[in-house]
């Protein structure tokens, strides 16, 4: 099995080696919310804007020239990354949030009306939950939402009878869950939306930095993602989309560098990916972002997984072990993301009396209420796990756990 | 920053100690609100006596230790006040009744109790201005 040695990956992430608090080291386990930032993806935001800050597509000078290179460069990266066919099919983003209304405030205004329906599923995040619920009260088609099973996954056979009834236009899943860890089969859910005559877009946020994500395999038609969350910066993200869809959809926002001409008339707009990039973007965050995917693919996607698998089990075994404390999704194809309950213990005390042991996890309902709500849950408390994690920090968070439910026992 | 002993005295006594639980009925004051950001809910019942000196206080809800704390000290300071004067009471002093250094995202755990005092007997609360 592919692997690397964690204590070199360590020693790549400068805010690891400084304690959380005096004396107390910090043991990372934010990592769904979003990750720490290599030193090499530090460098690259460093030397773009040291060495070569321009804007991009622009100017005939030398660091106009040197900047649009470094950009698009980025975009190969990317592309390569998620196996896409042609770089012209990666659109940067701000992240998948903006990835997601892009679609919805394009191809969705374009091509949902009343009687249309959008089958989405209970697990989504917010960011791909709201999109479709505001641009429904506009256009005035339905939602649908696919349940979720006792073990946290998708119940399919409920997605195979809505499909069949031949109104759904789009499925819009995620591709892992930021609470229940649940990895749903986003080819299954191709197939069988293809040969209802629907197409996909699949929420990748929680799944890039930890598996290797192959959108030709997949066949999917839209898969967004976060630079964020995958080691490289914040404010860059990804919405990878099918050529031809794409370029059969009308712009969203006006401006800069989305146009072909402007005329006093009207305009032209330009071939994607620039259609849908108006303004001057995330330049440096964009580089960052291809620097990271060096980073990670330099480590292997499969070494990646295996390392974080291999943890998280360890992770769940330990759980598992404690009285009191319940994991929250049983899926057996699973993130990094272990949500749980501890008992008679709110989510925020649990958070807060782990940071004071220097491990930071969150609290709440991560973006995700109405799953909360089907659980007949408040909030839970999430760890999440990167690359840079090891058994000896699961260790003293278990520990610290245990600690946690003597509180109420003593 | 609280040591873990610290909180976890924090976490036992608020268990053993929530003073005044348990809504009134009848009541001369009934309000709800919620802290949108971890779904922590919590309701004031108020029973008012001669010039609305508040006589006896009744909290209900579920939250983290931090909320349901500061909603315990915070009703006991309320017995005896007139409503007039307690909907006076500042964010300042309900986050020194804590008595430890809370983060920001903290401190809205722990001025929840207060805001469901302000926001029912006045309105919006004078320090989320500006807060959108």
């Amino acid at each position: 099995m592919p692997s690397y040695e964690v204590s070199r990956v360590r020693g790549d992430f400068p805010i690891l080696s400084q304690p959380h608090h005096a004396d107390v080291p910090l043991i990372y386990f934010d990592n769904g919310a979003t990750s720490q930032k290599p030193q090499a993806v530090l460098d690259a935001l460093t030397q773009f804007y040291t060495h070569h800050n321009a804007n991009v597509h622009r100017g005939i000078h030398r660091l106009s020239e040197e900047a649009t290179e470094a950009y698009e460069a980025a975009r190969r990266k990317v592309a390569r990354f998620i196996n896409a066919a042609s770089r012209r099919e990666v659109v940067f983003t701000r992240g998948t949030t903006e990835s997601i209304n892009l679609v919805a405030n394009t191809w969705g205004r374009a091509n949902l009306r009343a009687g249309d329906v959008v089958l989405t599923t209970v697990m989504e995040h917010h960011a791909n939950l709201v999109p479709w619920q505001m641009l429904a009260a506009e256009r005035g088609f339905e939602i649908h939402y696919l349940g979720v099973l006792p073990d946290g996954t998708l119940d399919m056979a409920e997605a195979e009878r809505v499909l069949s009834e031949g109104r759904v236009r789009l499925v819009a899943l995620t591709h892992a869950s930021n609470v229940l860890g649940t990895v749903n089969s986003v080819r299954t859910m191709v197939r069988l939306a293809h040969a209802a005559g629907a197409l996909v877009l699949a929420d990748g946020a929680q799944m890039v930095a930890h598996h290797a994500v192959d959108v030709a395999a997949l066949e999917v038609d839209f898969y967004a993602f976060s630079g964020h969350k995958m080691y490289g910066p914040t404010g860059i993200g990804v919405l990878y989309g099918r050529r031809a869809i794409l370029e059969a959809m009308p712009p969203w926002m006006g401006g800069g560098d989305m146009i072909e001409t402007v005329t006093l008339s009207g305009s032209t707009y330009a071939a994607p990916p620039a259609r849908f990039e108006a303004g001057t973007p995330p330049i440096a965050q964009a580089i960052g972002l291809g620097a990271a995917v060096d980073y990670l693919s330099t480590l292997g996607m499969e070494a990646v997984h295996a390392h974080l698998s291999e943890l998280t089990a360890y992770a769940l075994a330990w759980l598992a072990d404690i009285a009191g404390v319940e994991v929250v999704g049983r899926s057996v194809k699973r993130a990094p993301v272990l949500a749980f309950t501890v008992e008679g213990v709110h989510p925020h005390d649990v958070a807060q009396l782990l940071d004071s042991a220097g491990i930071a996890v969150r609290a709440g309902h991560h973006c995700a209420m109405p799953l909360h709500a089907h659980l007949g849950l408040v909030a839970t408390t999430r760890a999440s796990l990167g690359i840079y994690n090891t058994r000896a920090e699961i260790d003293t968070f278990a520990q610290a756990l245990k600690d946690l439910t003597h509180v109420h026992a003593r | 920053m609280f040591t873990p002993d610290e909180y976890r005295q924090i976490i036992l006594e608020t268990a053993n100690n929530r003073r005044n639980w348990g809504a009134l009925t009848p009541n001369d004051f009934d309000h709800h609100e919620h802290n949108p950001l971890c779904g922590d809910h919590l309701r004031l019942t108020l029973r008012l006596g001669e010039g609305g000196v508040i006589e006896a206080v009744g909290w209900e809800g579920a939250g983290c230790a931090i909320s349901q704390a500061s909603a315990s000290l915070l009703g006991e300071k309320l017995v005896g006040m007139r409503l007039a004067d307690a909907l006076r009471i500042t964010r300042g002093e309900v986050l020194a009744q804590i008595g430890l250094p809370l983060m920001p995202t903290r401190q809205k755990c722990a001025l929840l109790a207060l805001r469901v005092l302000v926001v029912g007997g006045a309105g919006a609360p004078a320090w989320e201005a500006g807060e959108g």
